[in-house]
């Protein structure tokens, strides 16, 4: 029977999570330690390998705008007090929608093939979220298990489409054909090059301006709007929401539709942005790290670009990482992520407890003194 | 006489809220110690300093004297402490025998602990006359039954000393007449009991020594035999209280909402409730008493279309409502608004800060929204000085519409909810337990604004558990039991027995 931990806000929102990644940075440094390499050599590592060059920042943003994506996701799904773990299929099926619109629709200009292909993927990963929420609302089948299962059903069909439908002729891989280059999105390099500054060639592309609208737009409708707000409410207090004339079976599709529209991104940014044609796998688990983005992040938009930023360097940094020092491995450098997402999701309570404690031992002390 | 329990000087904050501030209680060794206290005086937190929920942050506890540290619940056993919460700590799932040995099994294997608590329960349920079968289902016993198995619970742990928090509010007024008898007892074989309430009705009947704390300090510890309720409630304000309301007779109107025999039957497929009929005129609160859970929060979500009913039709200013219309929205633009009775479920959102509750149920206003083309988005500027004007003709404290609802006391969250559906202009309000869990001052204010709506002429359908509130407000009363209507009365033409006789399901046709 322990109380809810009541937080000043600045403590809640910066305080608690700094104390978390730093916690997960020591623990983390003591697995360094314990493979017998020095951490204070790792973490220079890890910083130039994410952030120490021009290159490096462009794969840490490219990273990042994924991430960006599949937090959002995760995160208006979970206002509506839903678990949508089906992020990865979502922007499987989206990366679909994608391919169709870039290889069907050539004749369009470049901008409105742009156009084309994101509202395409945005609808494939809305409708393939759509009948995991519609289950739900209609017959109370849980999102976590339905999603898990849609993104089984998603691989195995993009696999079957890929092998057998879409894949390039002649070709033995499991690919679609190169897209038409008016359906490539800007990459960073020739963006800025038109500016007249210099880039290094990266995935880094206008994806990425496109996921920070995204979380604009996320922040304007969660707390902003009519349907934010019902959304919300159903999150919060179902009971309240029925009070109040809201339907919440309703209000649990159009987040889930929202939720799946946002895991498209991530197909936007690595089809159209990176690859320039859809491969199988695409999607690497960045669906799944976007759960812990929104955590991390506390669902707020502005939070989820943060984390989605550590994960994005994360990710660069690693693989340098691996690469610079052979006794940590990829596998290595998944254990320093996944102690992140522990410290920072599974046990954040343990941290606002301690921070909680601290502030109240040093609050009484300054009323003493004043 | 050295007192069973001694807090000295019990002192605890939570951030900026001083909960108890250097509380001093004794409580002598058999005797039944009331503790009276508006919510948010500290009654709960001095309570759960005891039980080792919390730990102060100053001040000691004796336990016959000597100085104890009571560190976990598990300490305040080990001392002789046992709790009986308002809200049961039970399984319903097992059996009564398996709950009271719960945290207590004596061993890896339940067998030997098992016949050993059996032998036990036994003695003790005959010692005291308590009747429970050990083998019963917790979930097929009846409410008051289930206290006894709580109260048996502490007893078969060795508790010297029970703390019941808001003992009778879940109880009928015979059950409650049951555990006042088995507390005599308790008492009568050297057990210590504190009772915490905020009726001073059993205040009087049961304690022989009251203490009257108001936000976070102890103000008075007296004999029972020499206060009296209205002097208790002077304490527990800290001003003159009125306990009984003012109002005037008035000639109802036309009617605005008339139910026709209404039936629910819940997702279990159990009827819920049979066959009610009830009229609500322009002008006139009708009552609804009945013991917790007979049906009275289902009628009034019925009303409100929260839930929908399997047979009867629903009149509102005499239009009928198809059953397409019958949902809380549609209800709403008919005039028809609703303070629900549990306000922290459906009331508002408790982590929604103030003005988001505030608007609850009414986004669609459109002095709420931004001009076109943003007509989605808030004007945040204007829900904030509608809540703003809402505080201040409802004295909600404190009056900061940025404010966390959860933050607010029980009385000021009541008040928001009231200010809410109340300012919209209301044909029919349909009231349920208006003055729940809010302290004395605030009961007085919104006893007020109902009776002024009133007599403004708007129709109030008021359910309460407070038969005393019930008996103040309504012109007229329906008694409920089981899910039916039991019979009607006059509010001027009855008392508390005649519709405790109605609520316990002695039915009758004519009044």
């Amino acid at each position: 029977m322990s109380a809810p931990i009541e937080l000043p806000r600045w403590a809640d929102v910066a305080l608690v999570p700094a104390v978390s990644v730093v916690a997960a940075f020591i623990v983390a440094g003591l697995v360094v330690v314990g493979i017998g390499e020095n951490p204070l050599t790792v973490t220079r590592i890890l910083v130039t390998g994410s952030i120490g060059s021009a290159d490096a920042i462009g794969f840490t943003l490219y990273y990042a705008t994924n991430f960006i994506f599949t937090g959002l996701a995760v995160a208006v799904a979970f206002h509506a007090g839903l678990f949508n773990i089906g992020g990865e299929g979502q922007a499987t099926l989206a990366g679909i929608g994608v391919s169709l619109a870039c290889l069907n629709l050539p004749f369009l200009p470049a901008p409105l093939l742009i156009v084309a292909g994101i509202l395409a993927g945005a609808a494939f990963g809305a409708v393939w979220a759509l009948i995991p929420g519609w289950l739900q609302a209609t017959r109370g089948s849980h999102v976590v298990i339905t999603t898990i299962m849609f993104n089984f059903i998603a691989a195995t069909l993009v696999v079957y489409l890929l092998v057998n439908v879409m894949g390039r002729a002649g070709s033995m891989s499991p690919e679609t054909a190169e897209f038409p280059a008016a359906s490539h999105i800007p990459s960073a390099r020739e963006v800025l090059g038109a500016l007249g500054i210099a880039q290094p060639s990266t995935p880094l592309n206008l994806s990425l301006a496109l996921a920070l609208a995204a979380a604009f737009g996320v922040w304007l409708l969660i707390y902003r709007s009519r349907l934010g707000y019902a959304i919300r409410t159903v999150g919060a207090s179902p009971g309240a929401a029925i009070y109040a004339g809201i339907s919440p079976g309703r209000i649990v599709m159009v987040a889930m539709a929202i939720s799946g529209a946002l895991a498209g991104g991530l197909a936007v940014n690595e089809l159209m942005g990176a690859q320039h044609r859809m491969v199988l796998g695409f999607t690497a688990g960045y669906g799944f790290v976007g759960i812990a983005v929104a955590l991390m992040g506390r669902s707020h938009p502005a939070g989820i670009v943060l984390a989605a930023l550590l994960f994005g360097a994360l990710y660069q940094g690693g693989a340098e990482l691996a690469f610079e020092t052979p006794t940590i491995t990829r596998d290595m450098v998944v254990v320093i992520g996944g102690v992140l997402i522990l410290f920072a999701g599974a046990l954040e309570g343990l941290f606002r407890r301690l921070v909680a404690r601290t502030l109240t031992v040093a609050a009484p002390r300054r009323a003493r003194e004043a | 006489m050295t007192p069973a329990i001694e807090l000295v000087g019990i002192d605890k904050s939570f951030g900026a809220v001083h909960a108890n501030r250097g509380v001093d209680l004794a409580v002598l060794p058999g005797s039944i110690h009331g503790i009276v206290g508006e919510n948010g005086a500290g009654k709960s937190t001095l309570m759960s300093i005891l039980y080792g929920f919390y730990e102060a942050d100053a001040g000691e506890i004796r336990i016959g004297g000597k100085p104890v540290a009571i560190r976990s619940p598990a300490d305040a056993i080990a001392h002789g402490i046992g709790m009986v919460h308002q809200h049961f700590m039970l399984v319903e799932t097992l059996t009564v025998l398996e709950n009271v040995i719960l945290g207590a099994e004596g061993g890896t294997l339940l067998k030997a602990g098992a016949a050993k608590a059996r032998a036990e329960l036994t003695r003790l349920s005959d010692a005291y006359g308590l009747a429970i079968d050990p083998d019963a289902l917790v979930s097929d016993l009846s409410v008051g039954l289930q206290q006894r198995v709580e109260i048996l619970k502490a007893l078969y742990r060795g508790a010297d000393i029970l703390i019941l928090d808001e003992p009778t509010a879940v109880l009928t007024p015979p059950e409650a007449d049951a555990l006042f008898a088995l507390l005599a007892q308790l008492k009568a074989q050297g057990r210590t009991v504190i009772f915490i309430t905020h009726k001073l009705r059993e205040i009087m009947a049961v304690t022989d020594r009251v203490s009257v704390m108001r936000r976070g300090e102890m103000v008075a510890t007296l004999p029972t035999a020499e206060t009296s309720p209205p002097a208790l409630a002077e304490l527990m304000v800290g001003r003159r209280v009125l306990l009984r309301v003012e109002k005037s007779p008035r000639e109802p109107g036309e009617p605005v909402l008339e139910a026709i025999g209404i039936a629910v039957t819940d997702a279990k497929g159990v009827e819920r409730l049979m066959d009610i009929s009830l009229t609500v005129r322009a002008g006139e609160i009708v009552g609804i008493a009945g013991v917790a859970g007979n049906g009275q929060s289902e009628l009034l979500e019925v009303l409100a279309g929260v839930i929908q009913p399997s047979h009867g039709a629903i009149r509102i200013a005499g239009e009928l409502i198809p059953p397409h219309r019958r949902n809380p929205a549609r209800l709403r633009e008919l005039g028809l608004l609703h303070v629900p009775e549990d306000r922290l479920r459906m009331g508002l959102v408790p982590s929604f800060p103030a003005f988001e509750s505030a608007a609850l149920g009414f986004t669609g206003d459109p002095a709420f929204a931004r001009p076109a083309p943003f007509g989605a988005l808030f004007d945040r500027a204007a829900m904030v000085d509608h809540t703003r004007r809402l505080m201040d003709g409802f004295d909600v404290r404190p009056p900061d519409p940025w404010l966390r609802s959860s933050k607010f006391s029980g009385g000021n969250q009541q008040k928001l909810v009231l200010a809410r559906e109340i300012e919209r202009g209301p044909k029919v309000l349909l009231v349920g337990q208006p003055t729940r869990g809010v302290d004395i001052g605030a009961i007085e204010f919104i006893h007020r604004r109902l009776i002024a709506l009133r007599d403004a002429g708007v129709g109030i359908l008021l359910v309460s558990v407070e038969l005393d509130e019930i008996m103040g407000l309504s012109d007229r009363i329906l008694a409920m039991c089981g899910g039916r209507i039991t019979g009607e009365r006059r509010a001027e033409g009855t008392d508390a027995q005649d519709l405790g006789l109605l609520m316990g399901g002695v039915s009758e046709v004519a009044a």
